[in-house]
């Protein structure tokens, strides 16, 4: 138990994929103007980081190791997880209309986020086991979605000041998140366990 | 168009980095100095010239509804040709850049290359392409490494400009990196509007 | 050229063959660079045990062996040095999970009598420009930083912050120091087991669990 709840408060927290790895800067930067649309992406990369890693998790150590192909990792690894994505936009658009209503629009622009497949790449380089893995990407993708929410929100009154005209637009938001993971630093060391 | 023209237009007028705002992960995550950025805008560049010339190479062999999966699979053949030939020959790089090797095949510059430019032109311009696009980025990874090390640590390229006790350490961490780039950001909007 | 139409033939043959061409590539090249990857890791392995333990001619990889920490699985692997058939020191591959950002991995090496002859920090995420200092620190000629030509059996390797600790910590990175010097303790003990294992152990009573127990103690202060 002990394990799981290290890996959530280290994920989230002290090793944000965002402030701390860098993964996931694009729709970071890109889908934060509003607090609502960042809702939706941090819960369509939810979805598809934990269901992307369990599938890749699976394929690493059930077909990829035994059969010697541990090379075609990379490749095999943004195959599926495109197809996982199309898959799933085909299949919540037929089930749950409302939910695509919600998600869809973000859901063709996860198979570039380079956190899902950032997430499915170091959970095999950490030797977790499936249990561990599934733990650290929901705990990452939640880390995320609070980064995203955290930052919407800042960006939102940012609309109303007053910045000079170079630093508008995605300087002054560059600098707001080094603000950010400074106080995100504030988290290092800390260790559970 | 004229060749050099391509490779000029890739480093100042479409500049990944500064204007397209494409690439930001690796263009934070691996510019905590000078070399290491370098290295990394180089890595990037080799498959962008590689994923660049074959994309346009076998552009009218690939049906318009499969060509974004098509596209991935050329990316990430060369993404791990990449990833091996660094292991046997160059492993003490390939560990400092980690993760952020295989993570080029979800760089938005590759993709959004293969895209907008080699499956519209010549096999020839589309290599042109590929070299001013990964020049561009290679600079831009190259100054703001230069300007992490310097503040952080006051050397560049690890030659000491500024005694040991001058840097402020938060340029080599992760605040820095978000900060260094604001600035540059700013800067060159700054130069842009001026010209 | 005129572009393929989507058909589903089309789409179908122009994937399938875009997939085989890259596989073929990518298992050609694998089998091309297979081998100069395998030796540049043996390399980087064989020149981190050279660059800490005193000079040999066995193979130490070929005779190395496990020994497995009391609060952990995962074994430190000690490499044996000989030179004409005599045992002259020992390299050892430990961790720490105490780290500042987690686990660090340092190769210690020891002469035959136990002093430390040298160390190289194999992986860390440490804080750069404070925690990460200790490839550097450890080494230094100032106060008592240095673990270099120290006998851990004779030493108390604890930072000095901790009751009778006589090494001097890291400034301002005091976790990764404990961390760092744990590791050592470990490995030390894994120096001693794999002596008395093989017999190498001329002076009995310097035994690991001697080596140890005074500086039990400082552990709980």
């Amino acid at each position: 138990m002990l394990t799981y709840l290290s890996i959530i408060v280290t994920a989230i927290f002290v090793n944000n994929i965002v402030f701390a790895q860098f993964l996931g800067i694009c729709p970071f930067l890109g889908v934060s103007k509003k607090l609502s649309s960042a809702l939706g992406m941090g819960a369509a990369v939810t979805f598809v980081m934990t269901l992307a890693t369990c599938v890749t998790w699976l394929v690493q150590y059930g077909i990829l190791e035994p059969w010697g192909l541990g090379y075609m990792q990379t490749i095999v690894f943004i195959l599926v997880i495109a197809a996982l994505v199309q898959m799933l936009e085909i299949i919540i658009k037929k089930i749950a209309p409302g939910l695509y209503q919600a998600l869809g629009v973000f859901l063709p622009l996860i198979t570039t986020n380079c956190a899902v497949l950032g997430v499915a790449i170091l959970v095999i380089q950490k030797g977790m086991n499936l249990g561990e893995s599934m733990v650290y990407a929901v705990a990452t993708a939640i880390g995320f979605t609070l980064a995203l929410v955290v930052f919407a929100g800042i960006r939102e009154q940012l609309r109303m000041v007053d910045v000079p005209a170079p630093m508008r637009g995605i300087p002054i938001a560059l600098i707001c998140a080094g603000m950010l993971a400074m106080a995100f630093m504030g988290f290092s060391g800390i260790s559970v366990g | 168009m004229n060749k050099l023209r391509i490779i000029y237009n890739g480093i100042v007028n479409e500049n990944p980095t500064f204007v397209l705002l494409l690439g930001m992960c690796p263009t934070l995550g691996t510019t905590g100095s000078a070399m290491t950025g370098m290295s990394m805008g180089l890595a990037t560049m080799g498959v962008l010239i590689c994923s660049n010339v074959a994309i346009s190479a076998i552009k009218s062999l690939v049906p318009d509804r499969v060509r974004i999966p098509a596209y991935i699979v050329v990316i990430a053949t060369f993404v791990t040709l990449l990833q091996m030939f660094m292991a046997a020959y160059l492993p003490a790089l390939n560990a400092s850049l980690g993760i952020f090797i295989p993570l080029i095949v979800v760089n938005c510059i590759l993709l959004g290359r293969a895209e907008a430019f080699a499956s519209r032109h010549t096999v020839a311009d589309s290599c042109m392409d590929g070299i001013g696009i990964g020049l561009g980025f290679t600079v831009a990874l190259t100054l703001l490494g230069a300007v992490r090390e310097i503040l952080g640590t006051g050397t560049v390229f690890g030659l000491r400009l500024f005694p040991e006790t001058f840097g402020s350490l938060v340029f080599v961490l992760a605040p820095g990196a978000f900060i260094a780039l604001g600035f540059l950001i700013a800067l060159i909007n700054y130069i842009r509007k001026r010209s | 050229m005129k572009k393929l139409s989507s058909t589903l033939t089309n789409m179908a043959l122009s994937l399938g063959i875009i997939t085989i061409g890259a596989s073929a590539l990518l298992a050609w090249v694998n089998s091309l660079t297979a081998g100069p990857i395998e030796e540049a890791r043996q390399k980087s392995e064989i020149d981190a045990i050279k660059s800490v333990t005193p000079p040999f001619d066995n193979n130490p990889r070929a005779e190395a062996w496990d020994w497995i920490p009391e609060t952990d699985t995962v074994p430190f692997i000690v490499y044996p040095a000989m030179e004409n058939g005599a045992f002259v020191g020992a390299a050892v591959n430990g961790y720490s999970k105490n780290g500042f950002g987690g686990e660090i991995k340092v190769m210690y090496g020891f002469d035959s009598t136990g002093a430390v002859t040298g160390y190289q920090v194999l992986s860390h995420a440490e804080t750069p420009g404070l925690g990460a200092k200790m490839q550097e620190w450890f080494s230094m000629d100032a106060g008592n930083r240095s673990v270099l030509g120290k006998d851990p059996a004779q030493t108390a390797m604890y930072v000095s912050k901790d009751a009778g600790g006589a090494i001097d910590g890291i400034t301002a990175a005091t976790i990764t120091s404990r961390a760092f010097l744990e590791t050592l303790r470990n490995c030390y003990k894994a120096f001693e087991a794999y002596k008395v294992d093989h017999g190498y152990a001329s002076d009995v009573n310097r035994t690991a669990g001697d080596a140890t127990t005074g500086a039990t103690s400082h552990h709980q202060s």
